[in-house]
């Protein structure tokens, strides 16, 4: 991005959500997991929905995931990424069983259903970082 | 009609008034201001006063019951509750109203909605707004954090995280979305009250439209605009010494998808609020969905309504696009839907002009867009990130 454009929103999270980015912000995904019944949980849950435990803790994340939907935006609602015009956000199914939301770093048209992708790791600050995803290696235009 | 027997809510309330304001790109009143003025239609055309409401529902935001009672002069509010469904509020609010007359804690309720949809996001030089908006929905944390900071921050974007996926598993095709557009731009061209009134669409207009949000181009997103609308209800029994022709509350229900706060990550994503609740309500009413004479469908966007026509169970998975063709949700078709326009078309008054026309359908004052011995009709709601809600309504005697 050029330097004069407007900032990015950045949110201002508290409780689990504040932790979620702490994580992130570190340089790794990392997704909420109960150590009581091992189910993965996003967005990050206070206690386990599946089995009722408190005993949650971030676990690191290969940042693997297929492709589970997608939008494409082609109009400025958000002066931070008009510059990005038109810009794909992504669903990633991650292999961990949670979806997360990120940003597209590659070919729009390569966008399909099940296609294999990894996560990267923008550091915006201590607190916070954004998150994106690429075609897995070989993966472009291979979406089965 | 259903036999009064089975669920105790089945067509023992009534709405018995209806009122809205004109829907405008721009009004010179604000939300509260166009609140008041449907109210005090909607009394009138009941037959009653004021002093006769003893409970108000309000919309999640803009005002309160309290301001609303103020300013009417309703001077010992015995109820006031607040629904927080987003677009779903008006229809599950019948609901709230119903429990409360039929419980003998409310005898006359108003329900009332109004905002700014469209000068919220186009403020006029000169032109204050208002103090209060809408209210922090229980989205809000959700996307506050994982989706504004992606340049996400638009219902379109929202529903389309969804929607793409929809599109994409069913096939489905411009003409099909297209004709949902196309059908409400044709019946608000008999709406006197309609935003587009005069202004015809065709499919080739639909397709020039530009991508908003893939896969929803603009003419799959309803109009913003300034407006209210409301309605009064009361008790079957009182409703038949007032004026108009009584349209009974036969069932209705309201349904949280799961988890209700991420659109994201819910199993099914097409398990919306609606899937949940139309079973409910068509018990309650004793009816099935193809027993309806219209349909009055929720329609902030086209993609929206084929997923609210599977949940009602009137097409299968990923058919309501083959379902909607051939002219069958048209007036004159097999189910005539949203006969005023719709969000598409009239305006996006959050469904109570859905209520509205359902209304005016039963009572048999629809003008031309009156479907012919209209007996029973539906109404759905959807709101925050699928909230669901739906009010089945007959005509009474």
């Amino acid at each position: 991005m050029s330097s004069d454009a407007p900032p990015r929103f950045v949110p201002d999270p508290d409780g689990r959500n504040a932790d979620f980015y702490r994580h992130l912000a570190s340089g790794r995904l990392h997704v909420q997991h109960c150590d009581d019944c091992a189910r993965a949980l996003h967005p990050p849950r206070y206690a386990c929905s599946q089995c009722g435990s408190d005993s949650l803790r971030f676990v690191p994340s290969e940042g693997r995931g297929r492709v589970f939907s997608w939008t494409v935006t082609h109009r400025p609602v958000d002066p931070g990424w008009a510059a990005e015009l038109p810009y794909a956000t992504v669903v990633v199914e991650m292999d961990e069983g949670v979806r997360l939301v990120g940003a597209w770093r590659g070919p729009r048209d390569a966008l399909a259903l099940d296609l294999p992708v990894v996560a990267e790791v923008e550091q915006v600050s201590d607190g916070f970082a954004l998150l994106w995803f690429r075609p897995a290696d070989g993966g472009a235009g291979e979406g089965g | 009609m259903p036999s009064p027997s089975a669920h105790p809510l089945r067509g023992r309330t009534a709405i018995v008034g209806v009122g809205e304001t004109e829907y405008v790109r721009g009004a010179d009143e604000t939300p509260v201001q166009l609140m008041l003025r449907a109210s005090r239609a909607a009394l009138a055309d009941a037959g009653l006063s004021a002093g006769d409401l003893d409970g108000i529902v309000p919309p999640p935001g803009y005002t309160s019951a309290e301001e609303i009672a103020a300013n009417l002069g309703v001077e010992d509010l015995h109820f006031a509750v607040t629904v927080h469904l987003g677009g779903a509020s008006p229809t599950a609010s019948l609901k709230s109203a119903a429990m409360a007359i039929h419980s003998g804690l409310a005898t006359h309720v108003l329900v009332v909605v109004g905002w700014n949809g469209f000068s919220a996001f186009r403020p006029r030089p000169g032109i204050k707004p208002p103090r209060y908006g809408l209210d922090p929905a229980s989205v809000g944390n959700v996307t506050m954090d994982y989706y504004l900071p992606y340049g996400a921050r638009t219902a379109a974007q929202f529903y389309s995280f969804i929607l793409m996926r929809y599109k994409q598993l069913y096939g489905i095709r411009d003409e099909e979305a297209g004709e949902i557009a196309v059908a409400a731009r044709a019946h608000a061209q008999l709406n006197e009250k309609a935003l587009m009134r005069g202004r015809p669409l065709d499919f080739d207009e639909y397709l020039a439209s530009p991508f908003v949000a893939e896969p929803l181009r603009k003419l799959d997103c309803c109009v913003e605009t300034d407006c209210a609308a409301a309605v009064v209800m009361t008790s079957a029994e009182r409703a038949r010494d007032l004026r108009h022709t009584p349209v009974l509350y036969l069932g209705g229900a309201e349904g949280h998808p799961y988890p209700a706060d991420d659109i994201t990550n819910r199993p099914d994503p097409f398990r919306v609020g609606l899937s949940l609740a139309a079973p409910r309500a068509f018990a309650m009413a004793g009816v099935g969905p193809h027993e309806m004479d219209f349909l009055q469908v929720y329609d902030c966007f086209t993609y929206t309504v084929m997923v609210q026509l599977e949940a009602l169970g009137l097409c299968g998975r990923g058919e309501a696009g083959d379902w909607v063709k051939g002219g069958r949700t048209r007036l004159g078709g097999e189910m005539p839907m949203n006969t005023h326009g719709g969000l598409l078309s009239q305006g996006h008054m959050w469904g109570m002009n859905h209520v509205v026309e359902a209304t005016r359908q039963l009572r048999r004052t629809a003008g031309e867009a009156q479907v012919k011995d209209a007996e029973i009709g539906l109404v759905t709601g959807w709101g925050d990130f699928g909230d669901g809600s739906i009010a089945i309504l007959g005509r009474g005697a």
